[in-house]
Protein backbone atom coordinates (compact mmCIF):
# COMPACT_ATOMS: atom_id res chain seq x y z
CA UNK A 1 0.00 0.00 0.00
CA UNK A 2 1.59 3.21 -1.10
CA UNK A 3 0.95 6.41 0.85
CA UNK A 4 -2.46 7.61 -0.25
CA UNK A 5 -3.95 10.85 0.96
CA UNK A 6 -5.99 10.05 4.08
CA UNK A 7 -8.62 12.57 2.99
CA UNK A 8 -9.32 10.71 -0.25
CA UNK A 9 -12.50 8.65 -0.34
CA UNK A 10 -13.74 5.76 -2.45
CA UNK A 11 -16.70 6.26 -4.76
CA UNK A 12 -19.08 4.40 -2.48
CA UNK A 13 -18.03 6.57 0.46
CA UNK A 14 -18.44 9.65 -1.71
CA UNK A 15 -22.07 8.78 -2.45
CA UNK A 16 -22.73 8.19 1.25
CA UNK A 17 -21.09 11.47 2.25
CA UNK A 18 -23.09 13.41 -0.32
CA UNK A 19 -26.28 11.74 0.84
CA UNK A 20 -25.68 12.65 4.49
CA UNK A 21 -24.60 16.21 3.69
CA UNK A 22 -27.66 16.69 1.51
CA UNK A 23 -29.93 15.44 4.28
CA UNK A 24 -28.47 17.89 6.80
CA UNK A 25 -28.55 20.69 4.24
CA UNK A 26 -32.27 20.09 3.78
CA UNK A 27 -32.67 20.37 7.56
CA UNK A 28 -30.66 23.62 7.53
CA UNK A 29 -32.62 25.09 4.63
CA UNK A 30 -36.09 23.93 5.66
CA UNK A 31 -37.20 26.88 7.84
CA UNK A 32 -35.51 29.41 5.57
CA UNK A 33 -37.23 28.09 2.46
CA UNK A 34 -40.56 27.89 4.28
CA UNK A 35 -40.39 31.54 5.30
CA UNK A 36 -39.37 32.51 1.79
CA UNK A 37 -42.41 30.66 0.44
CA UNK A 38 -44.76 32.36 2.90
CA UNK A 39 -43.35 35.77 2.00
CA UNK A 40 -44.23 35.15 -1.64
CA UNK A 41 -47.82 34.09 -0.99
CA UNK A 42 -50.68 36.49 -1.72
CA UNK A 43 -52.64 37.68 1.33
CA UNK A 44 -55.67 35.45 0.75
CA UNK A 45 -53.54 32.32 0.53
CA UNK A 46 -51.43 32.61 3.69
CA UNK A 47 -52.93 29.65 5.46
CA UNK A 48 -52.73 26.66 3.24
CA UNK A 49 -53.00 23.58 5.38
CA UNK A 50 -51.26 21.32 2.88
CA UNK A 51 -47.57 21.17 2.24
CA UNK A 52 -46.66 22.44 -1.20
CA UNK A 53 -43.16 22.53 -2.57
CA UNK A 54 -43.72 25.55 -4.80
CA UNK A 55 -46.21 28.21 -3.68
CA UNK A 56 -49.07 29.13 -6.02
CA UNK A 57 -49.76 32.65 -7.33
CA UNK A 58 -46.33 34.01 -6.40
CA UNK A 59 -46.43 37.72 -5.63
CA UNK A 60 -44.05 40.34 -4.24
CA UNK A 61 -46.92 42.30 -2.69
CA UNK A 62 -45.70 41.64 0.88
CA UNK A 63 -42.31 43.11 0.08
CA UNK A 64 -43.93 46.21 -1.38
CA UNK A 65 -46.34 46.53 1.55
CA UNK A 66 -43.75 46.50 4.33
CA UNK A 67 -42.13 49.55 2.78
CA UNK A 68 -45.24 51.28 1.47
CA UNK A 69 -47.80 50.67 4.24
CA UNK A 70 -45.63 50.09 7.31
CA UNK A 71 -42.75 52.03 8.93
CA UNK A 72 -40.22 49.40 7.90
CA UNK A 73 -37.73 51.99 6.60
CA UNK A 74 -38.04 53.90 9.87
CA UNK A 75 -37.22 50.73 11.84
CA UNK A 76 -34.20 50.09 9.62
CA UNK A 77 -33.02 53.62 10.23
CA UNK A 78 -33.52 53.31 14.02
CA UNK A 79 -31.61 50.04 14.12
CA UNK A 80 -28.74 51.41 12.05
CA UNK A 81 -28.50 54.45 14.32
CA UNK A 82 -28.39 52.48 17.58
CA UNK A 83 -26.08 49.76 16.26
CA UNK A 84 -23.68 52.28 14.75
CA UNK A 85 -23.33 54.32 17.95
CA UNK A 86 -22.80 51.19 20.06
CA UNK A 87 -20.19 49.89 17.62
CA UNK A 88 -18.30 53.18 17.45
CA UNK A 89 -18.15 53.46 21.24
CA UNK A 90 -17.11 49.86 21.90
CA UNK A 91 -14.64 49.42 19.08
CA UNK A 92 -13.17 52.86 19.62
CA UNK A 93 -12.50 52.16 23.29
CA UNK A 94 -11.41 48.58 22.67
CA UNK A 95 -8.86 49.47 20.00
CA UNK A 96 -6.49 50.91 22.60
CA UNK A 97 -7.73 49.07 25.68
CA UNK A 98 -7.15 45.71 24.00
CA UNK A 99 -3.54 46.70 23.45
CA UNK A 100 -3.07 47.77 27.06
CA UNK A 101 -4.54 44.46 28.25
CA UNK A 102 -2.33 42.52 25.88
CA UNK A 103 1.01 44.20 26.62
CA UNK A 104 1.05 45.96 29.98
CA UNK A 105 0.67 45.24 33.64
CA UNK A 106 -1.19 48.06 35.35
CA UNK A 107 -3.29 48.65 38.43
CA UNK A 108 -6.80 47.35 37.76
CA UNK A 109 -5.79 45.03 34.94
CA UNK A 110 -6.48 41.76 36.69
CA UNK A 111 -9.84 42.74 38.23
CA UNK A 112 -10.89 44.11 34.84
CA UNK A 113 -9.90 40.85 33.13
CA UNK A 114 -11.95 38.88 35.65
CA UNK A 115 -14.90 41.20 35.04
CA UNK A 116 -14.52 40.70 31.28
CA UNK A 117 -14.74 36.94 31.64
CA UNK A 118 -17.46 37.12 34.28
CA UNK A 119 -19.76 39.12 31.98
CA UNK A 120 -19.85 36.05 29.74
CA UNK A 121 -21.55 34.16 32.58
CA UNK A 122 -24.00 36.89 33.54
CA UNK A 123 -27.59 35.99 32.84
CA UNK A 124 -29.20 38.81 30.81
CA UNK A 125 -31.17 40.02 33.82
CA UNK A 126 -28.02 40.55 35.87
CA UNK A 127 -27.27 43.85 34.15
CA UNK A 128 -30.61 44.52 32.49
CA UNK A 129 -32.58 44.77 35.71
CA UNK A 130 -30.30 47.32 37.46
CA UNK A 131 -29.86 49.23 34.18
CA UNK A 132 -33.63 49.34 33.79
CA UNK A 133 -33.96 50.96 37.24
CA UNK A 134 -30.99 53.26 36.68
CA UNK A 135 -32.38 54.47 33.35
CA UNK A 136 -35.76 55.24 34.89
CA UNK A 137 -34.09 57.21 37.68
CA UNK A 138 -31.87 59.07 35.21
CA UNK A 139 -34.89 59.84 33.05
CA UNK A 140 -33.50 58.19 29.91
CA UNK A 141 -35.81 55.20 29.95
CA UNK A 142 -37.58 54.71 26.60
CA UNK A 143 -34.85 56.49 24.64
CA UNK A 144 -31.95 55.52 22.42
CA UNK A 145 -29.39 56.67 25.00
CA UNK A 146 -30.72 54.03 27.37
CA UNK A 147 -30.56 51.36 24.71
CA UNK A 148 -27.01 52.38 23.77
CA UNK A 149 -25.93 52.13 27.43
CA UNK A 150 -27.44 48.65 27.76
CA UNK A 151 -25.95 47.39 24.49
CA UNK A 152 -22.51 48.78 25.34
CA UNK A 153 -22.54 46.70 28.52
CA UNK A 154 -22.34 43.55 26.38
CA UNK A 155 -20.57 44.92 23.30
CA UNK A 156 -17.63 46.54 25.09
CA UNK A 157 -16.38 43.44 26.96
CA UNK A 158 -16.73 41.42 23.74
CA UNK A 159 -14.75 43.97 21.71
CA UNK A 160 -11.99 44.35 24.32
CA UNK A 161 -11.65 40.57 24.50
CA UNK A 162 -11.49 40.20 20.71
CA UNK A 163 -8.94 42.99 20.30
CA UNK A 164 -6.79 41.70 23.15
CA UNK A 165 -6.79 38.30 21.47
CA UNK A 166 -5.69 39.88 18.23
CA UNK A 167 -2.88 41.97 19.76
CA UNK A 168 -1.67 38.82 21.53
CA UNK A 169 -0.91 37.30 18.13
CA UNK A 170 1.40 40.15 17.07
CA UNK A 171 4.97 39.22 18.04
CA UNK A 172 6.64 41.52 20.56
CA UNK A 173 9.80 41.56 18.47
CA UNK A 174 8.00 44.00 16.15
CA UNK A 175 7.77 46.58 18.92
CA UNK A 176 11.30 45.90 20.07
CA UNK A 177 12.57 46.52 16.56
CA UNK A 178 10.62 49.78 16.33
CA UNK A 179 11.99 50.94 19.66
CA UNK A 180 15.56 50.20 18.59
CA UNK A 181 14.93 52.21 15.41
CA UNK A 182 14.07 55.17 17.62
CA UNK A 183 10.26 55.13 17.90
CA UNK A 184 8.82 56.24 21.21
CA UNK A 185 6.48 53.89 23.03
CA UNK A 186 3.49 55.87 21.78
CA UNK A 187 4.74 56.10 18.21
CA UNK A 188 5.36 52.35 18.18
CA UNK A 189 1.70 51.70 18.85
CA UNK A 190 0.20 54.28 16.52
CA UNK A 191 2.62 53.85 13.62
CA UNK A 192 3.42 50.13 13.70
CA UNK A 193 0.88 48.11 15.67
CA UNK A 194 -2.36 50.04 15.16
CA UNK A 195 -2.22 49.91 11.33
CA UNK A 196 -1.72 46.13 11.60
CA UNK A 197 -4.87 45.92 13.71
CA UNK A 198 -7.15 47.46 11.08
CA UNK A 199 -8.58 44.18 9.72
CA UNK A 200 -9.26 42.88 13.24
CA UNK A 201 -10.90 46.17 14.10
CA UNK A 202 -13.20 45.98 11.08
CA UNK A 203 -14.21 42.41 11.85
CA UNK A 204 -14.83 43.16 15.54
CA UNK A 205 -16.89 46.17 14.51
CA UNK A 206 -19.00 44.10 12.13
CA UNK A 207 -19.78 41.49 14.77
CA UNK A 208 -20.58 44.14 17.32
CA UNK A 209 -22.86 45.87 14.79
CA UNK A 210 -24.62 42.63 13.90
CA UNK A 211 -25.31 41.69 17.51
CA UNK A 212 -26.94 45.06 18.23
CA UNK A 213 -28.79 44.84 14.90
CA UNK A 214 -30.27 41.46 15.91
CA UNK A 215 -31.13 42.10 19.55
CA UNK A 216 -34.72 41.85 20.73
CA UNK A 217 -35.06 40.99 24.44
CA UNK A 218 -33.24 44.02 25.84
CA UNK A 219 -34.94 46.42 23.44
CA UNK A 220 -38.33 44.98 24.40
CA UNK A 221 -37.72 46.07 27.99
CA UNK A 222 -36.16 49.46 27.39
CA UNK A 223 -38.25 50.79 24.49
CA UNK A 224 -42.01 51.35 24.65
CA UNK A 225 -42.67 54.13 22.14
CA UNK A 226 -43.52 52.58 18.71
CA UNK A 227 -41.77 55.53 17.00
CA UNK A 228 -38.51 54.33 18.53
CA UNK A 229 -38.96 50.65 17.59
CA UNK A 230 -35.89 48.93 16.23
CA UNK A 231 -36.17 46.32 13.48
CA UNK A 232 -36.48 43.27 15.74
CA UNK A 233 -39.28 44.97 17.68
CA UNK A 234 -41.09 45.88 14.50
CA UNK A 235 -40.84 42.37 13.14
CA UNK A 236 -42.02 40.91 16.45
CA UNK A 237 -45.02 43.24 16.30
CA UNK A 238 -45.91 41.80 12.88
CA UNK A 239 -45.41 38.30 14.13
CA UNK A 240 -47.61 38.60 17.24
CA UNK A 241 -50.39 39.61 14.90
CA UNK A 242 -50.07 36.28 13.12
CA UNK A 243 -53.58 36.29 11.66
CA UNK A 244 -53.01 39.26 9.38
CA UNK A 245 -49.30 39.85 9.20
CA UNK A 246 -47.61 36.47 8.73
CA UNK A 247 -46.77 37.33 5.12
CA UNK A 248 -45.48 40.78 6.07
CA UNK A 249 -43.37 39.31 8.86
CA UNK A 250 -41.81 36.79 6.47
CA UNK A 251 -40.99 39.38 3.84
CA UNK A 252 -39.41 41.58 6.51
CA UNK A 253 -37.44 38.68 7.97
CA UNK A 254 -36.00 37.84 4.54
CA UNK A 255 -35.02 41.46 3.84
CA UNK A 256 -33.35 41.83 7.25
CA UNK A 257 -31.52 38.50 7.10
CA UNK A 258 -29.94 38.73 3.66
CA UNK A 259 -27.19 41.30 4.41
CA UNK A 260 -26.48 39.76 7.83
CA UNK A 261 -26.24 36.25 6.41
CA UNK A 262 -23.88 37.30 3.62
CA UNK A 263 -21.62 39.17 6.06
CA UNK A 264 -21.70 36.41 8.59
CA UNK A 265 -20.92 33.57 6.21
CA UNK A 266 -17.90 35.42 4.88
CA UNK A 267 -16.63 36.39 8.36
CA UNK A 268 -17.48 33.36 10.50
CA UNK A 269 -14.00 31.88 10.49
CA UNK A 270 -12.58 35.06 12.04
CA UNK A 271 -15.05 34.92 14.90
CA UNK A 272 -14.15 31.33 15.67
CA UNK A 273 -10.42 32.00 15.55
CA UNK A 274 -10.88 35.00 17.85
CA UNK A 275 -12.85 32.98 20.39
CA UNK A 276 -10.59 29.97 20.52
CA UNK A 277 -7.23 31.57 19.82
CA UNK A 278 -5.97 31.75 23.38
CA UNK A 279 -6.68 28.12 24.03
CA UNK A 280 -5.34 26.69 20.79
CA UNK A 281 -2.09 28.54 21.14
CA UNK A 282 -1.50 26.89 24.55
CA UNK B 1 2.20 66.17 29.87
CA UNK B 2 2.71 64.52 26.52
CA UNK B 3 6.31 65.77 26.17
CA UNK B 4 7.05 64.74 29.71
CA UNK B 5 6.22 61.15 28.88
CA UNK B 6 8.23 61.27 25.71
CA UNK B 7 11.43 62.54 27.29
CA UNK B 8 11.06 59.93 29.94
CA UNK B 9 10.92 57.30 27.20
CA UNK B 10 14.01 58.69 25.54
CA UNK B 11 15.81 58.53 28.87
CA UNK B 12 14.82 54.95 29.38
CA UNK B 13 15.80 54.06 25.82
CA UNK B 14 19.24 55.53 26.52
CA UNK B 15 19.57 53.41 29.61
CA UNK B 16 18.84 50.30 27.58
CA UNK B 17 21.40 51.32 24.98
CA UNK B 18 23.97 51.93 27.67
CA UNK B 19 23.55 48.29 28.57
CA UNK B 20 22.26 48.86 32.08
CA UNK B 21 19.63 46.63 33.64
CA UNK B 22 16.31 46.94 31.81
CA UNK B 23 14.43 45.96 35.02
CA UNK B 24 14.75 49.51 36.30
CA UNK B 25 12.49 50.84 33.54
CA UNK B 26 9.60 48.64 34.61
CA UNK B 27 9.69 49.96 38.14
CA UNK B 28 9.07 53.49 36.96
CA UNK B 29 5.47 54.58 36.75
CA UNK B 30 4.32 54.26 33.16
CA UNK B 31 1.32 56.38 32.16
CA UNK B 32 0.87 54.82 28.74
CA UNK B 33 -1.25 51.79 29.71
CA UNK B 34 -3.60 54.06 31.67
CA UNK B 35 -3.91 56.35 28.69
CA UNK B 36 -5.00 53.39 26.57
CA UNK B 37 -7.14 51.47 29.05
CA UNK B 38 -8.74 54.15 31.20
CA UNK B 39 -11.53 55.26 28.82
CA UNK B 40 -12.68 51.65 28.41
CA UNK B 41 -12.31 50.96 32.14
CA UNK B 42 -14.38 54.01 33.07
CA UNK B 43 -17.19 53.04 30.70
CA UNK B 44 -17.06 49.45 31.92
CA UNK B 45 -17.23 50.67 35.50
CA UNK B 46 -20.39 52.61 34.61
CA UNK B 47 -22.24 50.10 32.45
CA UNK B 48 -21.00 46.78 33.88
CA UNK B 49 -19.47 47.10 37.33
CA UNK B 50 -21.90 49.62 38.78
CA UNK B 51 -25.05 47.74 37.64
CA UNK B 52 -23.51 44.52 38.95
CA UNK B 53 -22.91 46.00 42.39
CA UNK B 54 -26.36 47.57 42.34
CA UNK B 55 -27.79 44.15 41.51
CA UNK B 56 -26.02 42.67 44.54
CA UNK B 57 -27.40 45.41 46.79
CA UNK B 58 -31.04 45.19 45.70
CA UNK B 59 -30.91 41.41 45.90
CA UNK B 60 -31.06 41.94 49.68
CA UNK B 61 -34.00 44.33 49.41
CA UNK B 62 -37.74 44.11 49.00
CA UNK B 63 -37.80 46.25 45.86
CA UNK B 64 -40.85 45.56 43.69
CA UNK B 65 -43.61 47.49 41.98
CA UNK B 66 -45.11 48.63 45.32
CA UNK B 67 -41.79 49.40 46.97
CA UNK B 68 -39.97 50.98 44.05
CA UNK B 69 -38.78 54.14 45.81
CA UNK B 70 -39.16 53.25 49.48
CA UNK B 71 -37.43 49.87 49.42
CA UNK B 72 -35.63 48.55 52.48
CA UNK B 73 -33.17 45.79 53.28
CA UNK B 74 -34.65 42.42 54.15
CA UNK B 75 -31.50 40.31 54.57
CA UNK B 76 -31.27 37.04 52.70
CA UNK B 77 -35.05 36.64 52.42
CA UNK B 78 -34.99 36.73 48.61
CA UNK B 79 -32.33 34.04 48.43
CA UNK B 80 -34.29 31.81 50.78
CA UNK B 81 -37.45 32.42 48.78
CA UNK B 82 -35.73 31.49 45.52
CA UNK B 83 -34.26 28.20 46.68
CA UNK B 84 -37.36 27.10 48.62
CA UNK B 85 -39.67 27.60 45.63
CA UNK B 86 -40.39 24.21 44.02
CA UNK B 87 -40.52 26.06 40.68
CA UNK B 88 -36.81 26.82 41.05
CA UNK B 89 -35.91 23.13 41.08
CA UNK B 90 -38.32 22.29 38.29
CA UNK B 91 -36.86 25.01 36.05
CA UNK B 92 -33.34 24.09 37.13
CA UNK B 93 -34.05 20.53 36.03
CA UNK B 94 -35.40 21.80 32.70
CA UNK B 95 -32.41 24.10 32.25
CA UNK B 96 -29.95 21.28 32.81
CA UNK B 97 -31.91 19.03 30.46
CA UNK B 98 -32.05 21.88 27.94
CA UNK B 99 -28.32 22.58 28.15
CA UNK B 100 -27.12 18.97 28.10
CA UNK B 101 -29.38 17.95 25.21
CA UNK B 102 -28.49 21.01 23.15
CA UNK B 103 -24.75 20.80 23.68
CA UNK B 104 -24.77 17.03 23.07
CA UNK B 105 -26.48 17.45 19.69
CA UNK B 106 -24.47 20.52 18.75
CA UNK B 107 -21.19 18.71 19.35
CA UNK B 108 -22.08 15.34 17.82
CA UNK B 109 -23.74 16.80 14.73
CA UNK B 110 -21.03 19.46 14.42
CA UNK B 111 -18.07 17.08 14.71
CA UNK B 112 -19.75 14.49 12.48
CA UNK B 113 -20.37 17.03 9.70
CA UNK B 114 -16.89 18.48 10.11
CA UNK B 115 -15.35 15.04 9.59
CA UNK B 116 -17.34 14.67 6.36
CA UNK B 117 -16.46 18.17 5.16
CA UNK B 118 -12.79 17.47 5.82
CA UNK B 119 -12.71 14.74 3.13
CA UNK B 120 -11.67 15.41 -0.43
CA UNK B 121 -15.01 15.95 -2.09
CA UNK B 122 -15.79 18.50 -4.78
CA UNK B 123 -18.78 20.32 -3.35
CA UNK B 124 -17.44 20.83 0.15
CA UNK B 125 -17.37 24.61 0.03
CA UNK B 126 -20.95 24.63 -1.23
CA UNK B 127 -22.10 22.43 1.64
CA UNK B 128 -20.04 24.40 4.14
CA UNK B 129 -21.92 27.58 3.23
CA UNK B 130 -25.34 25.90 3.32
CA UNK B 131 -24.65 24.27 6.68
CA UNK B 132 -23.46 27.50 8.27
CA UNK B 133 -26.70 29.32 7.39
CA UNK B 134 -28.56 28.46 10.63
CA UNK B 135 -25.86 30.28 12.59
CA UNK B 136 -25.88 33.25 10.24
CA UNK B 137 -29.60 34.02 10.44
CA UNK B 138 -30.31 36.42 13.35
CA UNK B 139 -31.46 34.35 16.34
CA UNK B 140 -34.70 36.18 16.97
CA UNK B 141 -35.72 35.64 13.36
CA UNK B 142 -34.90 31.94 13.60
CA UNK B 143 -37.01 31.66 16.74
CA UNK B 144 -39.97 33.56 15.28
CA UNK B 145 -39.75 31.53 12.06
CA UNK B 146 -39.87 28.23 13.90
CA UNK B 147 -42.75 29.44 16.05
CA UNK B 148 -44.70 29.90 12.84
CA UNK B 149 -43.59 26.53 11.51
CA UNK B 150 -44.71 24.77 14.70
CA UNK B 151 -48.24 26.14 14.40
CA UNK B 152 -50.26 22.97 14.72
CA UNK B 153 -52.64 23.68 11.85
CA UNK B 154 -50.86 25.88 9.32
CA UNK B 155 -47.25 25.20 10.28
CA UNK B 156 -44.98 23.38 7.85
CA UNK B 157 -43.66 20.97 10.51
CA UNK B 158 -47.00 19.24 10.96
CA UNK B 159 -47.59 19.35 7.21
CA UNK B 160 -44.34 17.51 6.57
CA UNK B 161 -45.20 15.03 9.33
CA UNK B 162 -48.59 14.52 7.66
CA UNK B 163 -46.82 13.67 4.39
CA UNK B 164 -44.87 11.03 6.30
CA UNK B 165 -48.12 9.71 7.72
CA UNK B 166 -47.54 10.97 11.27
CA UNK B 167 -50.39 12.55 13.19
CA UNK B 168 -50.43 16.26 14.01
CA UNK B 169 -48.49 17.16 17.14
CA UNK B 170 -49.80 19.92 19.43
CA UNK B 171 -46.40 21.59 19.59
CA UNK B 172 -47.03 24.93 21.24
CA UNK B 173 -50.01 24.21 23.47
CA UNK B 174 -48.56 21.46 25.68
CA UNK B 175 -45.76 21.69 28.21
CA UNK B 176 -43.43 19.13 26.64
CA UNK B 177 -44.49 19.87 23.08
CA UNK B 178 -43.38 23.47 23.54
CA UNK B 179 -40.16 22.32 25.20
CA UNK B 180 -39.44 20.01 22.25
CA UNK B 181 -40.18 22.83 19.82
CA UNK B 182 -37.66 25.06 21.61
CA UNK B 183 -35.09 22.25 21.64
CA UNK B 184 -35.41 21.52 17.92
CA UNK B 185 -35.09 25.22 17.16
CA UNK B 186 -32.01 25.63 19.29
CA UNK B 187 -30.33 22.49 17.99
CA UNK B 188 -30.95 23.80 14.49
CA UNK B 189 -29.23 27.09 15.16
CA UNK B 190 -26.36 25.80 17.29
CA UNK B 191 -24.64 22.97 15.41
CA UNK B 192 -22.83 25.14 12.80
CA UNK B 193 -20.67 26.82 15.48
CA UNK B 194 -19.34 23.47 16.68
CA UNK B 195 -18.94 22.34 13.07
CA UNK B 196 -16.74 25.30 12.17
CA UNK B 197 -14.65 24.96 15.33
CA UNK B 198 -14.18 21.22 14.72
CA UNK B 199 -13.34 21.79 11.06
CA UNK B 200 -10.57 24.17 12.09
CA UNK B 201 -9.28 21.60 14.55
CA UNK B 202 -9.37 18.76 12.01
CA UNK B 203 -7.44 20.76 9.45
CA UNK B 204 -4.61 21.22 11.90
CA UNK B 205 -4.14 17.45 12.45
CA UNK B 206 -1.19 16.36 10.28
CA UNK B 207 -2.04 13.83 7.56
CA UNK B 208 1.09 11.88 8.42
CA UNK B 209 -0.56 10.55 11.59
CA UNK B 210 -3.36 8.95 9.57
CA UNK B 211 -0.89 7.62 7.00
CA UNK B 212 1.14 5.98 9.74
CA UNK B 213 -2.01 4.51 11.28
CA UNK B 214 -3.03 3.19 7.86
CA UNK B 215 0.30 1.40 7.48
CA UNK B 216 -0.13 -0.12 10.92
CA UNK B 217 -3.49 -1.46 9.75
CA UNK B 218 -5.70 0.66 11.99
CA UNK B 219 -9.45 0.60 11.33
CA UNK B 220 -11.48 3.80 10.90
CA UNK B 221 -12.69 3.36 14.47
CA UNK B 222 -9.13 3.12 15.82
CA UNK B 223 -8.21 6.28 13.94
CA UNK B 224 -11.24 8.13 15.27
CA UNK B 225 -10.67 6.88 18.80
CA UNK B 226 -6.89 7.35 18.99
CA UNK B 227 -6.11 10.21 16.60
CA UNK B 228 -9.12 12.36 15.74
CA UNK B 229 -10.82 12.61 19.13
CA UNK B 230 -7.72 13.19 21.31
CA UNK B 231 -6.33 15.80 18.92
CA UNK B 232 -9.69 17.51 18.54
CA UNK B 233 -10.15 17.73 22.30
CA UNK B 234 -8.03 20.83 23.03
CA UNK B 235 -9.97 22.76 20.38
CA UNK B 236 -13.39 21.48 21.36
CA UNK B 237 -13.13 21.90 25.11
CA UNK B 238 -13.10 25.70 25.19
CA UNK B 239 -15.84 25.68 22.55
CA UNK B 240 -17.92 23.29 24.68
CA UNK B 241 -17.39 25.43 27.79
CA UNK B 242 -18.53 28.52 25.91
CA UNK B 243 -21.39 26.61 24.28
CA UNK B 244 -22.60 25.35 27.66
CA UNK B 245 -22.60 28.83 29.18
CA UNK B 246 -24.31 30.34 26.14
CA UNK B 247 -26.97 27.66 26.01
CA UNK B 248 -27.62 27.85 29.75
CA UNK B 249 -28.13 31.60 29.45
CA UNK B 250 -29.72 31.76 26.01
CA UNK B 251 -33.43 32.26 26.34
CA UNK B 252 -33.98 34.06 23.03
CA UNK B 253 -35.28 30.82 21.62
CA UNK B 254 -37.24 29.71 24.68
CA UNK B 255 -38.87 33.10 25.06
CA UNK B 256 -39.75 33.71 21.43
CA UNK B 257 -40.78 30.18 20.42
CA UNK B 258 -42.99 29.76 23.47
CA UNK B 259 -44.09 33.42 23.35
CA UNK B 260 -42.92 34.21 26.88
CA UNK B 261 -43.36 30.83 28.53
CA UNK B 262 -46.68 29.62 27.10
CA UNK B 263 -48.59 27.52 27.92
CA UNK B 264 -49.17 29.29 31.27
CA UNK B 265 -45.53 29.87 32.30
CA UNK B 266 -44.58 26.22 31.96
CA UNK B 267 -42.04 26.58 29.16
CA UNK B 268 -39.16 28.26 30.94
CA UNK B 269 -35.52 27.80 31.68
CA UNK B 270 -34.08 29.61 34.69
CA UNK B 271 -33.05 32.72 32.78
CA UNK B 272 -36.34 33.21 30.96
CA UNK B 273 -38.15 32.77 34.28
CA UNK B 274 -36.04 35.47 35.95
CA UNK B 275 -36.66 37.78 33.01
CA UNK B 276 -40.38 37.24 33.40
CA UNK B 277 -40.39 37.65 37.18
CA UNK B 278 -38.13 40.70 37.13
CA UNK B 279 -39.24 42.59 34.06
CA UNK B 280 -42.87 41.55 33.58
CA UNK B 281 -43.97 40.99 37.18
CA UNK B 282 -41.43 43.49 38.60
CA UNK B 283 -40.44 41.43 41.64
CA UNK B 284 -37.10 43.16 41.38
CA UNK B 285 -35.36 42.18 44.61
CA UNK B 286 -36.33 38.53 44.13
CA UNK B 287 -35.18 38.52 40.50
CA UNK B 288 -31.79 40.08 41.28
CA UNK B 289 -31.13 37.44 43.94
CA UNK B 290 -32.16 34.85 41.35
CA UNK B 291 -29.71 36.31 38.77
CA UNK B 292 -26.87 36.04 41.27
CA UNK B 293 -27.71 32.42 42.02
CA UNK B 294 -27.61 31.59 38.29
CA UNK B 295 -24.30 33.43 37.94
CA UNK B 296 -22.85 31.53 40.90
CA UNK B 297 -23.87 28.20 39.37
CA UNK B 298 -22.19 29.06 36.06
CA UNK B 299 -19.09 30.30 37.84
CA UNK B 300 -18.71 27.06 39.79
CA UNK B 301 -19.33 25.03 36.64
CA UNK B 302 -16.78 26.89 34.49
CA UNK B 303 -14.22 26.93 37.27
CA UNK B 304 -14.39 23.17 37.72
CA UNK B 305 -14.59 22.47 34.03
CA UNK B 306 -11.52 24.54 33.22
CA UNK B 307 -9.57 23.13 36.17
CA UNK B 308 -10.46 19.57 35.28
CA UNK B 309 -9.59 19.93 31.60
CA UNK B 310 -6.34 21.68 32.44
CA UNK B 311 -5.46 18.71 34.60
CA UNK B 312 -6.16 16.25 31.78
CA UNK B 313 -4.32 18.40 29.27
CA UNK B 314 -1.13 18.37 31.25
CA UNK B 315 -1.11 14.57 31.10
CA UNK B 316 -0.82 14.65 27.32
Amino acid sequence: MSAKNPRDVTNVQKVAIYAVLTLFSLFALFPIVEVLKISLRPGNNLFSSNFELIPQNVTFQNYVDIFAKHPFLKWIFNSILVSLVVTLISVGLASTAGYAFSRYKFVGRDPAMILLIATQMFPVTMLLLPLFIMLIKLGIYDSYSGLVVAYSATALPFCVWQMKGFYDTIPRSLEEAARIDGCTEIQTFWKIIFPLAQPALVITALFSFMSAWSEYLVAAVLIQDPALFTLPMGLKAFQSDLEVAWGLYSAGAIVVSIPVVILFVSLSRYLVSGLTLGSVKE
Amino acid sequence: MQTAIDTEKIESAKITLDGKEPEKIKEKFNAVPYLYALPALIVMAMVVLYPFIYNVIISFSNMNLEHFQDWSFKGVRNYVNVVTDPKFFWFLFKTVLWTVTNVFFHVTIGVFLAILLNKNIKAKNFFRVILILPWAVPQYITALNWRGLFNSEYGAVNQVLALLGIERVQWLSTEWGAFMACLITNIWLGFPFMMIVALGGLQSIPDALYEAAEIDGASWYDKLRHITIPLLKPVMIPAITLGTIWTFNNFNVVWLVSNGGEPSDQTHILVSWVYKVGLNYFRIGYASAFSLIIFAMLLVFSWNFIKKTKATQSIY
